[in-house]
């Protein structure tokens, strides 16, 4: 069930350059379950920017019905969620979208993580929810730079960690796809999310039998209704049919759509 | 709820709020929000006789109080709209205002017969003002006697009232108004979007794949309630208004306009249970203005009778 909500600001603290991650509560956690799915926030209270923003949901704790976003301070939007306070009201639509498939990964097997930048964020509820379903859980994730990283602590509770820098200036120099080509294994199934040269590389399925990607685009109303935020098809490539990010997505399988 | 039921050619409507055009798809995602039955009509997404995939992406661009859009009339084609998206808005007690559209006069034309022959579609939306498709649309909508001679054609097929949808984009508004109203237009929608582009200055180059998208949202409204005031002085068919409506007040100040009917478009997206708030509204604004009944405001900005006395809350 799609809601709107006031959600009042338990904490909104920056955790890394740029990076923010902020606490809201409100009752619409109680429908959110899939990790992957996101809200659509809507940052000024007048007319600029006029759109809401999509932000994937990072952390969901029902028992006191608050969720976590994480989000980088970008253009106008973000930076003005930047200025939210503790005790404040944010404007939420959600949880909107089909998240990852948890159920996919069964006990016992391993699954691969794959975040870069921004797209770290969803990584950490999905750890979660694998990790108490004894799922093997690594986590390879990627960032500009070192002061750009963020929740490597948070993802090493459940599982190894491996971090990337493009820059070299902490954990590997390279980017994600470097550690996955240095691995001696083969996971069972790999879920990620990141910019979209890197979901290329991911999408040709060379890392696991499984793979599960998440898609940004921009939108416009977020639940499915404007057309703003299509793709084509794997399998009909220049036709008519279509996904759209926002109520298909923004997760799907590796070879379904375009990227 | 009567203070606000109105009735404009193949429309009796419980209330003069409608979704508008491409901003509703065929209502499915907005009936998992609230029940379609509460809004006065349903605006449905521009149907052309094949399936259509669009523009490439970024489809949507912003500046500050709207927002541009180039989605390309995106439809599953006539078709499918016929066979499976208006049976499954029979479930709901709400008239559709079927959005028609298209490359050439025959495209109108067949879209418009079958279209119009749907139990729930009791008018048509002679879409010829989008400016996201490179052949027909707005052609039609900028020139008085290609728009004339289409709402003839389209008139002479369809079963049910035609409503011709206004582009902003022209020098001369009423020349366009009077043209179709000569061509037996019933009705006329507007405003559809203006014309706009954003550039990127990371990149150098537009924001929108298409280059130039429509601009929609509160920031237009000044110009639909122009164009509504000029237009409704000169012809004698309603007009259902649109352009950046958000509230309750927005909805009177088209009526004072000169418009009938009210459709929001943009406002879903920021705020998709705006049309049902709306309906909920308006009739303390109405005591507010001491009017009796909606349909009294129309026109009432340059009709020759007594002013309106607003009391504010
Ligand atoms: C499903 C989904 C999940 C996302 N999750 C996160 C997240 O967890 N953390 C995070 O930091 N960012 C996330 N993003 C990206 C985030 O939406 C943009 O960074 C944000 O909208 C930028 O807004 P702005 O006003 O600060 O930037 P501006 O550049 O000023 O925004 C201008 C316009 O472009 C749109 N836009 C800009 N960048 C993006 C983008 N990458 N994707 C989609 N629209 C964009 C904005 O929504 C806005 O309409 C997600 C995007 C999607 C589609
Ligand atoms: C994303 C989007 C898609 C639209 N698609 C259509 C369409 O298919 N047919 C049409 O006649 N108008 C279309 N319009 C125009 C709207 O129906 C409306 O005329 C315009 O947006 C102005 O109203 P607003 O400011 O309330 O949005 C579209 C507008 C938007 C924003
Ligand atoms: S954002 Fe409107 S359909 Fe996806």
């Amino acid at each position: 069930m799609i809601k709107q909500e006031n959600c009042r600001v338990v904490s909104n603290t920056q955790i890394g350059d740029n990076i923010f991650e902020l606490v809201l509560s409100g009752e619409l956690t109680a429908n959110m379950s899939e990790p992957g799915q996101f809200v659509h926030v809507k940052v000024s209270n007048g007319f600029d920017p006029l759109l809401r923003r999509p932000i994937s949901i990072a952390a969901i704790e029902k028992e006191n019905s608050t969720f976590t976003i994480i989000y980088r301070r970008q253009g106008r939007g973000t930076a003005l969620l930047a200025e939210k306070s503790a005790g404040e009201e944010v404007d939420i639509l959600g949880p909107l979208g089909n998240g990852f498939p948890v159920m996919e990964a069964a006990q016992g097997q391993t699954a691969i993580l794959i975040g870069g930048g921004v797209g770290v964020p969803p990584m950490y509820e999905l750890a979660k929810q694998l990790a108490q379903n004894g799922v093997s859980v690594i986590s390879v994730i990627g960032f500009q730079t070192e002061s750009a990283v963020f929740y490597e602590k948070e993802l090493a509770r459940f599982g190894e960690v491996y971090v990337a820098t493009v820059d070299g200036s902490y954990g590997r120099k390279g980017f994600v796809t470097d550690i996955l080509a240095g691995f001696d294994f083969q996971a069972d199934i790999v879920f990620a999310c990141g910019p979209t040269p890197m979901l290329r590389a991911i999408d040709t399925g060379n890392f696991a039998p499984k793979t599960y990607l998440s898609l940004e685009e921009r939108m416009g109303c977020g639940i499915g209704a404007c057309f703003a935020c299509v793709c084509h098809t794997k399998e009909d490539p220049h036709g008519y049919t279509y996904k759209k990010v926002c109520s298909d997505g923004p997760v799907f399988k590796a070879g379904e759509v375009v990227i | 709820m009567s203070s606000l039921s109105i009735q404009i050619p193949g429309l009796n409507l419980r209330n003069p709020v409608m979704p508008a055009s491409g901003c509703f798809g065929f209502g499915k995602e907005f009936s998992q929000l609230y029940d379609l039955s509460l809004l006065g009509a349903i605006m449905v997404k521009a149907t052309t006789p094949e399936p259509r995939f669009g523009n490439p992406t970024p489809r949507v661009a912003e500046t500050p109080g709207g927002m541009l859009n180039a989605i390309g009339l995106q439809n599953p084609g006539l078709e499918k709209v016929f066979i499976e998206e208006l049976p499954w808005l029979e479930q709901f007690d709400v008239p559709i205002i079927a959005n028609i559209a298209g490359s050439t006069e025959d495209d109108y034309v067949a879209v418009a017969e079958q279209l119009s022959q749907a139990p729930n579609v009791k008018a048509l939306e002679l879409n010829i003002s989008c400016p996201n498709v490179k052949t027909g649309g707005i052609a039609f909508g900028t020139d008085p006697d290609l728009a004339k001679a289409l709402t003839k054609k389209v008139k002479n097929v369809s079963e049910v009232p035609v409503y011709v949808k206004l582009s902003p984009n022209v020098s001369d508004i009423v020349k366009i108004a009077r043209a179709v109203e000569e061509g037996g237009a019933d009705g006329l929608t507007m405003i559809n979007t203006l014309l706009g582009m954003r550039i990127d200055l990371t990149t150098g180059q537009p924001i929108l794949a298409n280059k130039t998208g429509g601009l929609s949202g509160p920031s237009i409204k000044p110009v639909a309630i122009r164009m509504i005031y000029e237009v409704s002085q000169q012809v004698s068919i309603p007009i259902i208004g649109m352009g950046g409506i958000q509230s309750a007040e927005d909805v009177v100040e088209f009526f004072l306009a000169g418009a009938s009917a009210a459709a929001v478009g943009t406002q879903n997206f920021i705020d998709p249970f705006v049309c049902p708030k709306i309906i909920e509204e308006l009739p303390e604004i109405l005591q507010r203005l001491g009017a009796d009944h909606i349909s009294e405001l129309t026109g009432r900005s340059w009709k020759k009778n007594e002013r309106l006395a607003y009391h504010r809350p």
